[in-house]
């Protein structure tokens, strides 16, 4: 088991986040401060609506803050443009989503390659879907996949181009239990091996038990944060 | 309103883009319908009111000189209604203050009475007394170039006697309502007119006194011209008869006709093009709607919204795109007609308003237009109605996509993944990919086969001016005169060169099959009207027999070698069996060629000529001009120069007319179906697009499968483009071709690549405006939620 480094991969000073509707102003992220290290595992819990989903498209540069500064590393994210974001997230983001998003069109193996055909040092995507354990499905669509197995895939398109994090909205949330732990298990092994920082929001507190350290949310704001001093493997985890 | 009207209405003007896109092709259609349709019908009434008020002859026949007391026998004719007797003859005017050389073709007025047949209309002045030597009536157009009223007097040279003449009254007649002078390829009204002279004063002057030269006869109802014809031609045969004809071959009727024939060709052709292609649109968009409204659907029925209901909800949504294209195609068909009203103006002399396109043509191109929207959206509704609420409720499974030879072939490809991509998206769709090439394959062929006109004229005009006519003047002849005269023509001023020429009115017979047509023949060492071949090559008529055009061999069914039976008319009567020694391609005419001095010794005559072909020193063109007017027996003259300008403007000034119609209509359809295409794609592939975004694709690279596969099927429809281009082009030179002309299938390079480029660059600019949607993707929502 890796011990994360504690150089931050990502900082953030007084993020916030508004919402203007023109009638109301909602305020997803109201001052964050935080800091995530390198090859840290580290899982946001909180209410819908607290902003840890905001918080993380921010960090992945898909959305932009309205106060605040983010780095990655040295680089400032909050002084990118559109075409800066887009190389960010090119080189260093890795993405898991609760809906998967895999193209339809194209087979396990052609979806891993839309992102090392792009990536600087990738890992071939057979390598990379060997490591979630799908070797053997590497030329089926996604129709012909399991949930389980496309959101295997889309974790594997997500780390093929060795990022340095890996940010994962509601990886298990479209899930039953044992196919969950499956893809937890994937994440854990990701993060040990390849010592990619980790982010996973869930609404399922069972799955902070895998996690170096727990970040709670509630309106917008960091109302906690646990550090593990054991963490529990996967395989312990049911829901 | 209830609930799911206004939903009608909101969907309506949120897609409103893609709906007028659709909306514009259907007008296209509906507007050219309209216009098609209308004026045809138009064009059609008012011609056949005034051949009945004016009581246009049924058939017409000339003859050299035939004695009056022979209209007994033409009356007797089984099936003759009225046969009324002219002297007619063509002659040289002098209007003052005007240099170039004006000709008249000249019409008797009966002594007695208003004409009987092809009655003139009396526009302003009076009717000539019937008794005056020099009072006359002019037609209206030539008289209004001229600026003559009545009152004004000119001179005219009528057969060698000079008279003074007086303008009485203006008129119009059912029988010029599309005038054309001798030699000439479009109307020109300030250089030829019509003269209506008293019978009296007219045949005094031809010396044919108690005689008849032409012919005007009404059929009783229920009986047919050919008997008539072939008696008539019997009846005549002594008096030097040129040949009894119906309407079919009388200039101006040819014409008219001719005209409304290709604009029912038009109301065939090209609406079905475009009303198909909106079927094709309204399918593609309504299928995509009802897709994506599926849980909405679902959710109607559970409340207990009926199929019905539902059916016609889309139906109407449908019916609304098609009212907005059927008001903008009303009101583009309405403004075309108009135009093309002005255009007739121009070239047809109608005492009424030709610009009246009834109700009906609006009431059906717009049902019709209707009816495509409706037919669109049939296939959408009834999926809509029939799915069930459970299951629409449901999201669609997704769509499938199998490994098979294709993809084996695009891994040895190597295609990068976009590329993929596009491909695999056309091959899922196959049936809307072959559709969108169709249509805008169709757009390259209505650009090909309206822009290979231009060069097709050019070549006429090449092969016409430069290469077969190389005379600057033509002088043409009432009767062939002795060769002599080509010595009296070199004498003229500023003539450089002159050489003759005979026209011969004959019927060519072959097998059950025969042609009325002149023979043409000159010299072997003729240098300035000269025989060219579509090739470019000067070809002589052979000494021992006859040469003939492709078109007029082929009417006749004869081959090389075959023997034609020859029988002149008019002055040199006489039947000939000659073979046929050579076909030549050519664009104008059912030419027939014969050496001179062969038929100089089939007839035992002395050289003559009809024709004098002249070059002339351009600064003495002016005192020629005026000479012209003194030569007895002058029926007319053609200044080369002035004829091939008159063409080349009448031409230019509709080529630029069509072709920037057909332009904006090939942008059209391409429009409607990249525009549409692209935004399906859109709406469809949002999630993917956008997931491509966050995987750190670049704006550029995202776009590119966007407008990727509409642009590779584009690319894909260009060579089928440019074939039924060719085979429209092809269809429309066999359809326009006439005894008179035959438009050559002159496609170049740049008529593809300029219709190509049009058509890709359009394509082009409608997924850009797409594209630039995909700035407004949002990728976080897109990500958060299930498709």
């Amino acid at each position: 088991m890796n011990t994360p480094d504690p150089n931050p991969v990502f900082r953030t000073e007084g993020l916030t986040k508004v919402y203007d509707t023109g009638e109301v102003k909602v305020f997803a992220l109201a001052g964050v401060d935080l800091e995530l290290f390198a090859g840290e595992f580290a899982v946001l819990l909180g209410p819908s609506g607290s902003g840890k989903s905001t918080l993380l498209n921010v960090l992945g540069g898909l959305d932009s803050a309205t106060e605040g500064r983010v780095w990655f590393r040295d680089l400032e994210l909050t002084a990118l443009a559109d075409r800066g974001l887009t190389r960010f997230r090119r080189d260093h983001v890795g993405f898991v989503f609760q809906f998967y998003n895999l193209v339809p069109s194209l087979t396990a193996r052609e979806n891993v390659q839309l992102v090392t055909d792009v990536s600087i040092n990738p890992m071939t995507p057979e390598e990379a879907l060997d490591r979630v354990g799908l070797a053997h499905r590497m030329d089926h669509f996604p129709a012909e996949m399991s949930g389980g197995e496309q959101q295997r895939v889309a974790i594997a398109r997500a780390v093929a181009k060795r990022p340095e994090v890996l940010l994962c909205d509601e990886p298990t949330g479209a899930l039953d239990s044992t196919t969950g732990v499956q893809v937890l298990e994937v994440l854990r092994h990701v993060n040990d091996e390849m010592g990619t920082s980790t982010v996973v929001i869930t609404h399922n507190a069972e799955i902070r038990r895998m996690a170096h350290r727990v970040i709670w949310f509630q309106d917008g704001k960091i109302v906690n944060v646990d550090v593990n001093t054991e963490r529990v493997a996967p395989s312990e985890i049911a829901w | 309103m209830d609930a799911l009207d206004r939903k009608l209405l909101r969907d309506f003007a949120r897609l409103w883009a893609q709906f007028l896109a659709i909306a514009l092709v259907l007008a296209a259609g509906v507007a050219i319908m309209l216009m098609s349709l209308g004026m045809s019908r138009s064009l059609e009434d008012t011609r056949d009111t005034y051949y009945e008020r004016n009581r246009f002859a049924d058939v017409f026949a000339d003859a050299r000189s035939a004695p009056r007391s022979m209209l007994g026998a033409i009356r007797a004719i089984e099936g003759v209604a009225i046969a009324e007797a002219r002297v007619t003859t063509r002659a040289t005017l002098s209007i003052a203050d005007k240099t170039g050389t004006t000709v008249a073709h000249f019409a008797s007025l009966p002594e007695t009475r208003e004409p009987m047949l092809n009655v003139p209309i009396l526009r302003s002045g009076r009717w000539p007394d019937p008794l005056s030597t020099s009072e006359v009536l002019l037609n209206q157009p030539f008289a209004e170039a001229n600026g003559l009223r009545p009152g004004d007097g000119f001179t005219a040279n009528i057969n060698g006697a000079e008279r003074e003449l007086t303008v009485a009254g203006l008129a119009l007649s059912p029988e010029f309502i599309y005038t054309i002078g001798p030699g000439s390829l479009v109307p020109d009204n300030e250089d030829f007119g019509i003269v209506w002279m008293p019978e009296r004063a007219l045949s005094g002057l031809l010396g044919r006194t108690g005689a008849f030269d032409n012919l005007a006869i009404m059929l009783r109802p229920g009986f047919r011209a050919e008997p008539v014809i072939e008696e008539l031609d019997r009846l005549l045969e002594p008096y030097g008869s040129w040949g009894a004809h119906d309407r079919d071959t009388q200039t101006s009727h040819s014409f008219v006709e001719g005209e409304i024939t290709q604009l029912r060709v038009l109301a065939y052709v090209l609406p079905p093009i475009f009303l198909g292609i909106t079927v094709f649109l309204v399918n593609m968009v309504m299928g995509r709607i009802v897709k994506l409204e599926r849980t909405e659907i679902g959710l109607l029925k559970a409340l207990g919204y009926s199929k019905l209901t539902i059916a016609l909800h889309y139906v109407l949504l449908a019916g609304l795109v098609a009212a907005v294209g059927v008001g903008l195609g009303w009101i583009a068909g309405s403004w075309l007609s108009y135009g093309l009203a002005r255009l007739y103006a121009q070239f047809f002399d109608f005492p009424y308003l030709v610009y009246n396109v009834s109700w009906w043509p609006y009431i059906a191109s717009g049902l019709i237009g209707f009816a495509a929207a409706s037919a669109g959206a049939v296939n959408a509704a009834m999926k809509a109605a029939s799915l069930s609420p459970a299951i629409a409720m449901q999201p669609p499974a997704p769509p499938r996509y199998e490994r098979n030879w294709f993809d084996r072939a695009m891994a040895a490809l190597r295609l990068s993944q976009p590329s993929m991509m596009i491909v695999r998206s056309i091959v899922r769709w196959p049936l809307r990919a072959a559709f969108s090439v169709l249509g805008m394959a169709l757009a390259v062929s209505i650009l090909v086969a309206s822009n290979f006109f231009p060069d097709a004229l050019d070549e006429i005009i090449d092969t016409a001016f430069w290469q077969s006519n190389r005379q600057h003047a033509m002088l043409y002849f009432n009767d062939a005169v002795p060769e002599t005269a080509l010595e009296e023509a070199r004498r003229l001023p500023g003539v450089v060169q002159a050489e003759g020429q005979q026209y011969f009115s004959a019927i060519l017979r072959h097998e059950h099959r025969e042609k009325q047509t002149p023979i043409e023949a000159r010299r072997p060492d003729a240098d300035l009207s000269r025989v060219v071949d579509a090739d470019g090559q000067i070809i002589n008529a052979p000494p021992d027999g006859i040469m003939l055009s492709e078109r007029l061999a082929e009417q006749l069914g004869l081959g090389v070698g075959d023997l034609v039976e020859i029988e002149f008319l008019g002055s040199r009567q006489g039947t000939y069996e000659i073979p046929v020694t050579r076909l030549v391609t050519q664009y104008f005419g059912l030419g027939a060629y014969m050496d001179q001095e062969t038929l100089d010794r089939m007839f035992q005559q002395a050289p003559q000529v009809s024709v004098i072909n002249l070059t002339l020193d351009a600064s003495q063109r002016d005192a020629f001009e005026a000479a012209l007017y003194d030569i007895p027996m002058l029926a007319g003259s053609t200044m080369m120069d002035e004829n091939r300008q008159s063409f080349e403007d009448t031409i230019s000034q509709n080529v630029l007319v069509t072709t920037t119609t057909y332009l904006l209509l090939g942008a059209l359809i391409t429009f409607g179906v990249a525009y549409n295409g692209a935004r399906i794609q859109l709406s469809e592939r949002a999630r993917e697009l956008a997931s491509l975004r966050i995987l750190g694709f670049t704006r550029g690279e995202v776009a590119y499968i966007l407008m990727g596969e509409i642009m590779l099927l584009a690319v894909v429809a260009q060579p089928l483009g440019w074939a039924l281009g060719w085979f429209f082009a092809k269809s429309m030179v066999e359809g326009f071709s006439s005894d008179l002309y035959a438009i050559p299938l002159i496609l170049n390079p740049d008529t593809f690549a300029s219709a190509s480029l049009v058509v890709l660059a359009a394509a082009f600019v409608s997924v850009l405006l797409v594209a630039r949607r995909l700035g407004q993707l949002n990728l976080v929502s897109v990500m958060k939620t299930r498709e």
